[in-house]
């Protein structure tokens, strides 16, 4: 199962990512390749998550699991399937959040193994213009996990190649930057807000985004 | 097993040996010209060592990597030179949709440009010139439009089917002229097969690049258009186009059927184009505001960055053949 993932990634969602993204990437040497680490990024399209799996070099690729809403992708069992071995997702359970149930249990075993966990702090896709209310669950897996680097990453553009709601992907550059590592700073509110700045501060670097 | 192992070098050898020579001496040329670059920009950076020379060596090391899938699609043949054009179309007009202003509710019309793109190269590959002549600039100029009419928003309609058809002339029909230069028959008497003129072009045009550049980096001082392109002087202009219209001259004969006032006329324009080709694109690119259209190719930019000129001198070069020397077109 872990080489036929790793084989699809390869063959498949690199390709893939690059013909439909460019896959313009920068800072890529910031990317973490051994877990326990943090990948924080911002969301506006399931291209999001195919772009970072295609971008990780292959010696770190096994490790990268993407956290993804377990409302979303496990309630078919096919898309589960594929959500699970391929993409190797990590589960949110988003509705139960409050509940008292601790959705964030999966994310922090996977840490626990030594994985690199990939998260969307804005918790949904956006419209892929502004950055959304980013949600706490990211200063939690950080508080667990001190020495876990926190790598803020922004995704310029993967909301117009497949938008919210459309069903057909058109090819259009997406630039990825990739920020320096952040380390847990022991408070949350000061944590979130150091990474929405990082995450501010790589827009502004990013190629503008005509579109209107 | 011993046959087999004879086999690669054996078939290499023939496959070699049905090129034309002259092709292959100037893909010689080429590599050695890039050999000595290399060995120049390596000396610069152990003499001065840092971050100084790196952009040098980074540039010099894409430059390998696009002379070898060139001269690998050149040699393989029409085919697979057809399919490396439509990828290199694919990723430039790509990357003019990506910067350009678009609307929200022009997706369809995004997906229609990649569709005409194939069926652009598609004409190319059956060899159907008329075709490929009207269906961009007549049918596509007129049938897009009308699609983003039936989308339905009219907020910047004019500008937007404007930038749709400059993106689709530049990067598909201009380049597209390079590879159905493949499509000449060889009774047109060419020293060097198709592919040497396809290699002559690509020689030209980025030779004149360089050699604008460097004159310019060396003794420029006036400024042609400042407002647009504050690097481009009138010394590396004219100090390239007298270098490349020296070097077309003194090769056209090797590897085109060109000679006397045809070749003449090609050596003065093609330098003229590819400098209007780059600061044409140098003025899109500030518009929309940005340095380079994306980091495709290492040290260069993107791909538009590196083909600007050759969306000038690609359409030049076809006609100013097809006019005195291809009996084809």
């Amino acid at each position: 199962m872990r080489w036929l993932r790793f084989l699809l990634l390869i063959l498949v969602a690199r390709p893939l990512a690059l013909f439909m993204t460019g896959a313009d990437v920068s800072g890529r040497e910031r990317l973490p390749l051994k877990g326990p680490a943090i990948v924080a990024a911002n969301h506006s399209s399931h291209v999001d998550t195919l772009l970072l799996l295609a971008i990780f070099p292959s010696r770190a690729l096994m490790r990268v699991r993407p956290a993804a809403a377990a409302d979303y992708f496990l309630k078919d069992p096919v898309i589960g399937w594929f959500s699970r071995n391929v993409i190797g997702i990590v589960p949110v359970a988003r509705l139960k959040a409050g509940a008292g149930e601790d959705v964030l249990a999966p994310a922090r075993e996977a840490l626990a193994a030594g994985d690199i966990v990939v998260v969307f702090p804005e918790g949904t896709r956006g419209d892929g213009d502004e950055l959304g209310q980013l949600k706490g669950g990211v200063a939690r897996l950080a508080e667990a996990f001190p020495d876990a680097p926190v790598t803020p990453v922004w995704i310029q553009g993967a909301g117009r190649v497949l938008p919210k709601g459309e069903a057909i992907p058109a090819p259009l550059n997406c630039a990825v930057l990739v920020g320096e590592p952040m380390r847990w700073t022991g408070q949350r509110p000061a944590f979130m807000a150091s990474l929405r700045a990082a995450l501010l501060a790589l827009k502004a670097e990013a190629p503008p985004l005509r579109w209107s | 097993m011993a046959s087999l192992d004879n086999l690669g070098p054996d078939t290499f050898r023939a496959f070699l040996a049905a090129q034309p020579p002259a092709l292959l001496a100037g893909l010689g040329g080429v590599v050695a010209l890039l050999g000595v670059a290399g060995a120049i920009s390596a000396a610069l950076s152990a003499w001065r060592p840092g971050t100084r020379f790196l952009e040098l060596r980074r540039r010099i090391a894409s430059w390998w990597v696009m002379v070898a899938l060139l001269a690998g699609a050149l040699l393989a043949g029409w085919q697979a030179t057809v399919v490396v054009f439509a990828v290199i179309s694919f990723m430039a007009l790509r990357e003019f949709l990506s910067l350009a202003p678009i609307r929200k509710e022009d997706r369809p019309a995004i997906l229609a440009a990649y569709l005409i793109l194939l069926a652009a190269y598609g004409f190319i590959a059956a060899d159907r010139y008329m075709f490929y002549l009207v269906f961009i600039p007549v049918w596509t100029f007129l049938g897009l439009p009308f699609l983003m009419a039936l989308l339905g928003q009219t907020r910047g309609f004019l500008t937007t089917a404007a930038t749709f058809h400059w993106g689709l002339v530049t990067c598909v029909y201009n380049l597209g002229f390079a590879a159905f230069l493949m499509r000449v028959p060889a009774s047109d008497h060419l020293p060097a097969g198709a592919a040497g003129l396809v290699f002559f072009l690509l020689l030209a045009t980025e030779f004149n690049d360089v050699a604008q550049y460097v004159v310019g980096k060396v003794i420029g001082r006036h400024k042609v258009v400042p407002t647009v392109s504050p690097n481009k002087t009138w010394e590396g202009f004219v100090g390239g186009w007298l270098l490349t219209a020296l070097l077309i001259w003194k090769l056209g004969p090797v590897f085109t059927p060109l000679s006397g006032r045809g070749l003449l006329i090609v050596a003065l324009a093609l330098p003229v184009a590819g400098f209007a080709g780059d600061v044409t694109m140098s003025a899109v690119k500030r518009d929309i505001g940005v340095k380079d259209t994306s980091n495709a190719i290492p040290g260069h930019g993107g791909v538009l960055d590196r083909a600007d000129s050759l969306t000038f001198t690609a359409p030049l070069y076809f006609h100013l053949l097809a006019l005195f020397a291809l009996h084809k077109f």
